[in-house]
């Protein structure tokens, strides 16, 4: 046991030593949390629009003001042709443009119909979609103002449900006038366990995901394959201390390091993001404690399977950091990969962790809920021990 | 008694610190053109440390020193250009060839692609490596290694050539070939500059200068050494002088 | 001189057991499998609907939304409660619940209500779900209104989007050019990254330190592998785009690579610069993980550079990742000219003069 102690002294005077890899273990979780709590976002605001207007009358001018008030786009340039446009566009000086034709106001008085085109730049498909939706309900706003005068309240259906697209809270109850003859379904749209739309609660638990992998399995199997390189682990191997000791002192530093940024964690979030701890804290240290095992476990085997640190770091970070990122929900929901993906997805470990801190930290829901997750990950646990342990004998003997 | 052309290193007051602590503390002598010149002490006194500055691998603190008739603090290139190194670690590139070693260090000193061909010919038949051309670094034994890593320091036939504790862990007749290689080397006139803990080797240097604390205690040949000690051999001359030291060793 | 250093580096990187396969696969993998997982539309969205009604015209809404193919129904639970719970187990994502007075207000009134219930702990998951759901159910409403008087005229401004470059509004096709650029980042930014310190921990450096070779020389004779390196990584990616996905470059291909080439010494060149601080491996691989995060979250991949607060744009500004992306959604999806591009390309310019005369003058030859 006194073997054991200095064994892990040992190693923690290599970390400590490294202030800058010290350093950037405990302040990674942090940025990671101010980027994503503060800087990054999916809300589309700023759409760059440009208006060709043939028609140049009181209501598309009417028209335009409305785009130039409106929060959500800025106006760049009014167009007067259609080579202007193709050019703006290769220039990346704007995401849409509003086409009026000719004699628009003349259309609508004489016809009761007139058009308008909306060319956007779909090679980005989600800002093209909120573009033409926030656009188009500013028309119908038009449309409405005009119904309104003309004889009182018309068919407004139509814009009842358009504007809900534009105006998620928490829970959104759209009222209606109707008048007889129309039909409405009024929808009362209810956020569940996130009424405030936090983009924290989804990446708060991704971010413990990423994180706890990040340093279990990266820095574990760089640790014990750099001293396979530099021969010191044969010295090591030559005192009377077991093997497994040697090998399970080196992951020490690391648990402690994972520990803290795990608090650290989820401190931020209760008190910078504002992100309730829901259901039981106690829970929620043991399932990351089991994940942590696991990672760990991860990175024992990939240092007994590589011979180099270049290659320890190169397959933990890229081969199963990337899929990791990836498939495990923190950024895309898995749920809309092909089935292929779904499957693979089944076998990253920070997928089952990520949903069970989701279902216990956020939903406050008890482990019960989670219970598919947690033998997941007890089983990977199992697994991945066994057969680095396995390993180590192998190469032993 | 030394002749002031044919000096090849010399250093005044040379110094290293690192924070509060002197590395080499204001060391001063003088290497003659074609000497084996040993620079011994023990782990930690400093010899290490100004080997490097020699070399222009680390910039004085204070003091001067001239390498083949260059400033080492501002003509470090022009240094470069006139010195063979070969350091303790053991620095060829294990996973290259014998012969991709060779090629790529002459390369690097600017010599042509003939001349490079027949120089590693000729010097693969001198070693006895011939059937070794086409292995990797990593699989000879470490007296080929060294004796390889020395071959390819002096390849482009520089003024001096400096040697870092070049035998260690390696069998006593690896040794004894390694110094023949180095007389060899001091017979064609290039300096030889070489630090060792083995006192047995100390003899076998022109002059023997013993570095204690950052500082050179003693510096002459190793009999007028042992003359002025009274010892026996020079592992006794080392014992006595080496502890003086305060200087807690690694 | 040059050309012995490069011998020797291709040497190393065509004997190292790891390092070509590396070359080879990941990109191979990563296009293959990114442009699917990176995917923001919604579809097959798991619906649990709560049929209080049982009525025909609860049927055909339910019908008709799951003939949309964004749902997917999980269940049809008999109580909102039980709804609920398969949300918890994570079986449902959303519930709707029809009430049971849905068919008889519609009738009578012509105004009846439903309740949609949105897991929203991934908020932009949620509301896409919910939106999607509310518009499918007034546009139920609209056909029941139309199917019974005719009459009534739907609206005045006739809205006809048109969405150019994309008009299938594929995900993919936004993200490929985007990922290549991640590929191509994360590829030769950490090998290089990798290279220098590795020479120092083996102790070869001190060996090329003490040889009168020039920093230029020494700093070129590291970049230029990891340039070939990443022209054959953008050329994999290009072709399994091409054959895969069937996309090709609405622009030049010929400014693709030239635009590429100037962007791999840049990455090629952050590398080399930690690498030169670095003194271990473990310290190299770390710090370029740290940077390598940030600048891909600032880029733009993921999320719009233009929905960041001011600060965070400012700070993206001096990010080279975003000004890549941008060049290569631009050529490849819109056929932007070189012409059209100049502020992306000084901006390159200028990170490959800064970055590349900070790696030679980083690199150290003494202490």
């Amino acid at each position: 046991m006194r073997q054991f102690a200095s064994f892990v002294r040992k190693e923690f005077c290599h970390i400590l030593r490294d202030k800058r890899t010290l350093l950037i273990l405990l302040v990674m979780p942090v940025i990671q949390i101010i980027l994503f709590g503060f800087a990054i976002s999916t809300d589309i605001r700023n759409i760059k629009i440009a208006i060709l207007d043939s028609s140049q009358d009181n209501v598309t001018s009417y028209l335009i003001r409305q785009f130039e008030a409106n929060k959500y786009f800025s106006v760049e340039k009014l167009v007067t042709s259609q080579r202007e446009i193709d050019e703006l566009f290769r220039q990346n000086k704007i995401d849409m443009v509003v086409v009026f034709e000719n004699n628009f106001s003349r259309n609508i008085v004489h016809d009761g119909k007139a058009s308008v085109q909306l060319i956007a730049d779909g090679s980005n498909p989600n800002t093209a979609t909120m573009a033409v939706n926030y656009a188009s309900s500013i028309f119908m706003d038009y449309q409405l103002k005009i119904a309104q005068n003309m004889n009182g309240a018309a068919s407004v259906s139509q814009f009842a449900a358009e504007s809900t697209t534009s105006d998620i809270g928490g829970t959104t109850s759209v009222a209606a006038v109707t008048s007889s003859g129309t039909v409405t379904i009024i929808p009362t749209v209810k956020m569940l366990y996130n009424p405030q739309m936090k983009a924290a609660y989804n990446f708060v638990p991704g971010v413990m995901g990423l994180i706890l992998m990040l340093i279990c399995t990266m820095m574990t199997s760089i640790a014990i394959v750099r001293e396979k390189e530099h021969g010191t682990m044969e010295v090591l191997l030559v005192s009377p201390v077991k093997p497994l000791s040697i090998i399970i002192s080196k992951t020490i530093p690391y648990l402690v390091i994972s520990f803290i940024n795990l608090i650290t964690i989820i401190l931020l979030a209760v008190f910078v993001l504002g992100v309730p701890v829901s259901g039981s804290m106690s829970w929620l240290l043991a399932i990351s404690t089991l994940f942590i095992f696991v990672s760990l476990s991860m990175g024992m085997l990939i240092s007994t399977l590589v011979k180099t640190q270049a290659a320890a770091m190169l397959t933990s970070g890229l081969v199963m950091m990337m899929p990791g990122m990836l498939l495990s929900g923190l950024m895309f929901p898995v749920e809309n990969m092909p089935w292929i993906l779904q499957f693979v997805s089944i076998f990253v470990p920070a997928r089952w962790y990520i949903s069970a801190v989701k279902t216990i930290m956020i939903e406050g829901s008890g482990i019960a809920f989670a219970a598919k997750e947690v033998y997941i990950l007890l089983a990977m646990a199992a697994v991945f021990i066994t057969a680095s342990l396995k390993r180590f004998k192998n190469r032993l003997e | 008694m030394i002749n002031r052309d044919n000096i090849v290193i010399r250093t005044d007051q040379l110094t290293k610190s690192f924070g509060d602590f002197t590395a080499v503390d204001h060391i001063s002598f003088s290497v003659e053109k074609g000497e084996i010149f040993g620079f011994l002490g023990a782990n930690g006194a400093g010899k290490t440390t100004a080997m490097r500055m020699l070399c222009g691998l680390s910039k004085p603190t204070s003091g001067e020193g001239f390498v083949a008739g260059y400033n080492i603090r501002t003509q470090a290139r022009q240094i470069r250009k006139n010195i063979g190194y070969m350091s303790q670690k053991f620095s060829l590139y294990e996973d290259l060839k014998v012969w991709e070693n060779i090629r790529l260090f002459g390369g690097i000193y600017g010599l042509k692609e003939d001349a490079i061909r027949e120089k590693t010919e000729v010097l693969l038949d001198k070693l006895g490596m011939t059937q070794q051309r086409e292995r990797l670094v990593k699989t000879l034994p470490l007296g080929w290694k060294q004796k390889l890593a020395f071959s390819v320091a002096i390849f482009h036939e520089p003024k001096i050539v400096f040697l870092d504790e070049p035998t260690g862990g390696v069998d006593p007749t690896a040794r004894r070939e390694f110094w023949e290689m180095i007389y060899d080397t001091a017979d064609k006139g290039i300096t030889v500059f070489v630090t060792t803990h083995y006192m047995d080797e100390a003899e076998y240097c022109d002059r023997v200068s013993i570095m204690v604390d950052g500082r050179i205690d003693a510096l002459d040949t190793p009999r007028r050494l042992k003359q002025t000690f009274k010892a026996e051999s020079m592992d006794s001359v080392f014992t006595a002088l080496a502890e003086t030291s305060t200087r807690q060793s690694e | 001189m040059l050309k012995y250093l490069l011998e020797k580096e291709f040497k190393q990187l065509m004997r190292n057991p790891f390092m070509p396969k590396l070359i080879m696969f990941f990109p191979l993998m990563a296009m293959l499998l990114f442009p699917w997982a990176a995917t923001m539309t919604i579809k097959n969205v798991n619906i649990a609907i709560v049929d209080n009604s049982h009525s025909t015209v609860s049927q055909q809404l339910t019908e008709k939304i799951i003939s949309t193919g964004y749902f997917k129904p999980a269940s049809f639970p008999n109580s909102y409660d039980k709804a609920l719970e398969s949300v918890t187990y994570g079986k449902a994502d959303v519930i709707l619940e029809i009430p049971s007075d849905f068919e008889e207000n519609l009738t009578k009134t012509g105004v009846s209500s439903i309740m949609i219930s949105a897991n929203s702990v991934d908020g932009t998951k949620g509301s896409l779900a919910s939106s999607y759901l509310v518009s499918i159910v007034s546009d139920f409403a609209t056909s029941i209104q139309e199917s019974r008087s005719a009459t009534i005229q739907s609206s005045m401004i006739d809205i006809k989007p048109y969405f150019k470059f994309n008009p299938g509004m594929d995900y993919k096709v936004f993200m490929i050019p985007a990922l290549i650029v991640m590929l191509l980042t994360i590829i030769c930014g950490f090998l290089p990254s990798l290279n220098i310190v590795s020479e120092k921990e083996v102790g070869t450096i001190e060996q090329i330190n003490v040889t009168p070779i020039s920093k230029l020389m020494f700093i070129a004779g590291k970049l230029i592998p990891y340039w070939i390196i990443g022209i054959i990584v953008i050329s994999i990616a290009f072709a399994v785009a091409y054959f895969v996905y069937g996309l090709a470059p609405a622009g030049d291909i010929l400014s693709v690579y030239l635009l590429s080439f100037i962007y791999i010494l840049v990455v090629s060149d952050i590398g080399l610069i930690i690498s030169n601080y670095s003194s271990t491996m473990q310290q190299a691989m770390f710090v370029m993980f740290f940077f390598i995060l940030i600048l891909i979250l600032m880029s733009g991949l993921f999320t719009p550079v233009g929905s960041m607060p001011d600060w965070a744009q400012w700070i993206a500004r001096f990010n080279p990742l975003k000004y890549f992306i941008i060049i290569m959604r631009s050529i490849y999806l819109k056929g932007s000219r070189l012409s059209d591009l100049l502020p992306e390309i000084y901006a390159l310019l200028g990170f490959f003069a800064v970055f590349t005369t900070w790696a030679i003058a980083s690199y150290r030859k003494r202490t």
